[in-house]
């Protein structure tokens, strides 16, 4: 066995333990932390693709930014895993039936016959020079120009979205807007008032 | 690099509406004090200025844009007008019963213009990533404005169901494209249709990709067996809301299909018809048995439209028989047409919903129309014009609607389906009639006069008058959507 070959099984069979433990964990936490794991490891099966830029942004997007964020929304929540699991045997029977029935289809499509290694064509080997980055920025801002900017609109959604459904503004609260304090004049605070003298 | 600047007189409107939504987002941010009438009138002037731009760009022609990632032909063109109007009446519709319930903030309009670009994006697509962006787009902002009343728990669970089950069908749609892309390699649909038609692709992968492209779409257009979210989320959201979603996305879930399947799949088109015939089949009848019980119209509407999705895929069901497929353009324009007519009348039954509430008053069980006959005539005529043409009494747009579909079932041979179909819309239209009964016969429990600014009383007249005029010259919107598809396909 090709020392390349080696490392693909070893990355593969982690990826495949660590995906299946981000959904049988019972902690949230660990969860999150195994699908870290898993994040890993696809990064490294990419490496082997020679997509060493998708690669590193992945460890770099998800596990560095993505994950962090989600450990802490996790660890900040007070989940109550009692509930979560609740009607969990009831749904089981139907869930597994589908879930077997889809497993057996995959395993039925997807196995070497139609995307083995004699089924898809070798890639060209890259000349000397190649870069992954460039030639993925090069399509990007031309080819993929349309999608490229649809997908800045989606998150444009996304966060107009977020915004509208959580930003309230509080109207028992007692902040003070300092440009108007600073701004009071004499005349806003002061009324003189002029009257007589009043005698006893 | 041989790169040539992309041709952008195509994509006129849909980057005017990208435009307009930024302008709208930064006006409305600036102008705190007038942001509401703002946002409102702001989004009015886009959408009927992008049914004009759509108009003076419609050349007839199918042209390609951005790399083959778009495509203007004159079915999109046809389609895009109907969303700009459905929308832009559907915002009518809603302002004073938002405004009644202090939620008609400038970021709904914000919300509804970026879902219709969404929509425009998911029409003019040829590429199944701008497919999936564009219906990504449309989707989260429908999750947003289902949650828009954020202080009702109704309104947050039917979001946060919707959210969950639209990120699942999201899911399998991707992975059913990633599978087209496995057997084919290529994502854009005339490469697909290339690649399938030369028996290049490998036909199991092909098959086990389509499964997952036909649920994701059944799951959009809310069709058994993945309709579970349309009561919940119909009878959850503000009638505004429910009012958006019953109408424009039902379109755009038509052209996702249409898209997906004729332009790219055709070839392998006898495979997807019998899924698609199971679907159709289980919708019609459970979606008109179990309306029957519902004593919350908006349930009952929601179920209703289960089965008029059911319906309309019963055109796109009947194109090709046995190889022939000289049917095809009978077919697809009956199933258009279909979706055309289900979007006219579905406008007006939850715009009779929003007509009757008020503020802290929802219209919302079928009890709160009776003796409607009593306080306003006219609307009670109105009302019982569109629940005939949605039962399907002739003379009415429904009629025609089913008349055409069926036809197409029973010119392609699927007989038992028609008779489903139409023992089905039998019973069907027993719901119906109890609402024109409960119109006519019963005392009112609610003897509030009617009120409702004039703008939304002339446009729902208008609108009861075109579901019973369309009826009577059916022939005008059917032979628009024959030509549109010839000129396209």
């Amino acid at each position: 066995m090709e020392f390349k070959t080696f490392v693909f099984y070893f990355l593969a069979a982690i990826l495949v333990f660590a995906a299946l433990k981000v959904i049988t964990a019972r902690n949230p936490v660990h969860a999150a932390l195994y699908l870290v794991l898993a994040f890993f490891n696809a990064g490294g099966i990419w490496l082997l693709l020679h997509a060493e830029f998708l690669a590193i942004t992945l460890v770099m997007v998800y596990v560095g930014a993505v994950m962090v964020l989600f450990l802490f929304v996790v660890m900040m929540l007070d989940i109550n895993l009692e509930r979560l699991r609740q009607g969990f045997w009831s749904y089981l029977p139907v869930g597994a039936l589908i879930g077997v029935l889809l497993v057996i289809e995959m395993a039925m499509v997807l196995g070497g016959q139609y995307f083995g290694l004699d089924a898809m064509p070798v890639p060209p080997e890259p000349q000397a020079g190649f870069s992954n980055t460039r030639e993925l920025g090069r399509v990007l801002y031309t080819d993929y120009v349309y999608p490229f900017e649809l997908a800045s609109l989606v998150l444009l959604v996304a966060m107009v979205a977020a915004v509208s459904l959580t930003l309230r503004k509080r109207k028992d609260t007692k902040y003070l807007d300092p440009a108007l304090q600073v701004s009071v004049k004499r005349e806003g605070r002061v009324e003189l008032v002029k009257m007589k003298a009043e005698k006893e | 690099m041989n790169f040539v600047v992309p041709d952008f007189y195509p994509a006129a409107a849909e980057i005017f509406v990208a435009v307009m939504a930024l302008v709208i987002m930064l006006t409305t941010t600036f102008a705190r004090s007038i942001a509401r009438s703002l946002g409102y009138f702001l989004s009015q002037f886009t959408l009927i200025a992008a049914a004009f731009i759509t108009i003076a760009t419609m050349d007839g022609q199918v042209s390609y844009t951005f790399s083959n990632m778009f495509i203007s032909d004159l079915m999109g063109d046809f389609l895009k007008v109907m969303i700009y109007f459905s929308m832009a009446i559907a915002l009518l519709y809603g302002r004073s019963y938002l405004a009644d319930r202090n939620i008609d903030k400038p970021e709904y309009y914000l919300l509804a213009i970026l879902m219709t670009l969404g929509m425009m994006v998911m029409v003019t697509s040829n590429h199944m990533l701008t497919m999936y962006i564009g219906l990504e787009m449309m989707s989260l902002a429908l999750y947003a404005l289902v949650a828009f009343d954020r202080d009702s728990a109704r309104s947050t669970e039917a979001g946060m169901k919707y959210f969950v089950l639209g990120a699942l069908a999201s899911g399998l749609l991707l992975y059913g494209m990633s599978m087209v892309y496995g057997a084919t390699g290529t994502l854009e649909f005339s490469g697909v249709a290339q690649s399938v038609y030369n028996q290049a692709a490998n036909k199991s992968v092909l098959l086990f990709g389509l499964v997952f492209l036909v649920a994701g779409i059944s799951f959009k257009l809310g069709v058994v067996p993945f309709h579970m979210w349309v009561p919940d989320v119909y009878q959850g959201a503000t009638t505004a809301v429910t009012l958006i979603l019953a109408t424009a996305p039902k379109l755009a879930g038509f052209a996702m299909a249409v898209r997906l399947l004729i332009w790219g799949l055709f070839d392998i088109a006898e495979q997807w018809q019998t899924m698609l015939m199971f679907v159709a089949a289980a919708s019609i009848i459970l979606g008109n048995l179990a309306a029957i019980s519902q004593t919350n119209i908006k349930r009952m509407l929601a179920y209703s439209g289960i089965s008029h999705m059911g319906f309309m895929l019963l055109g796109l069901l009947s194109g090709v028989v046995d190889g022939e497929r000289h049917f095809a353009l009978n077919a697809y324009s009956s199933a258009m047409f279909y979706a055309v007519a289900y979007v006219i009348m579905s406008l007006a039954s939850f715009g009779m919903i929003i007509l009757l509430s008020r503020a802290g008053f929802e219209a919302e069980r079928i009890d709160d129309f009776k003796g409607l006959n009593k306080r306003s005539p006219w609307f009670a005529a109105v009302m019982m014009f569109v629940m005939f043409s949605m039962a399907g009494v002739p003379f009415f747009i429904g009629f025609f609607a089913k008349l055409a579909v069926l036809q197409a079932v029973v010119a392609a041979g699927y007989f038992w389906i028609a008779a489903v179909a139409v023992v089905m819309s039998v019973i069907g239209a027993f719901y119906y009639l109890r609402v024109v009964k409960v119109m006519y016969f019963d005392e009112p429990l609610d003897t509030a006069p009617i009120h409702a600014p004039a703008d939304v009383r002339v446009l729902l007249s208008a609108n009861g008058i075109a579901v019973a005029a369309l009826g009577i010259a059916p022939q005008a919107l059917m032979s628009i959507c024959a030509y549109a598809l010839l000129a396209s396909l």
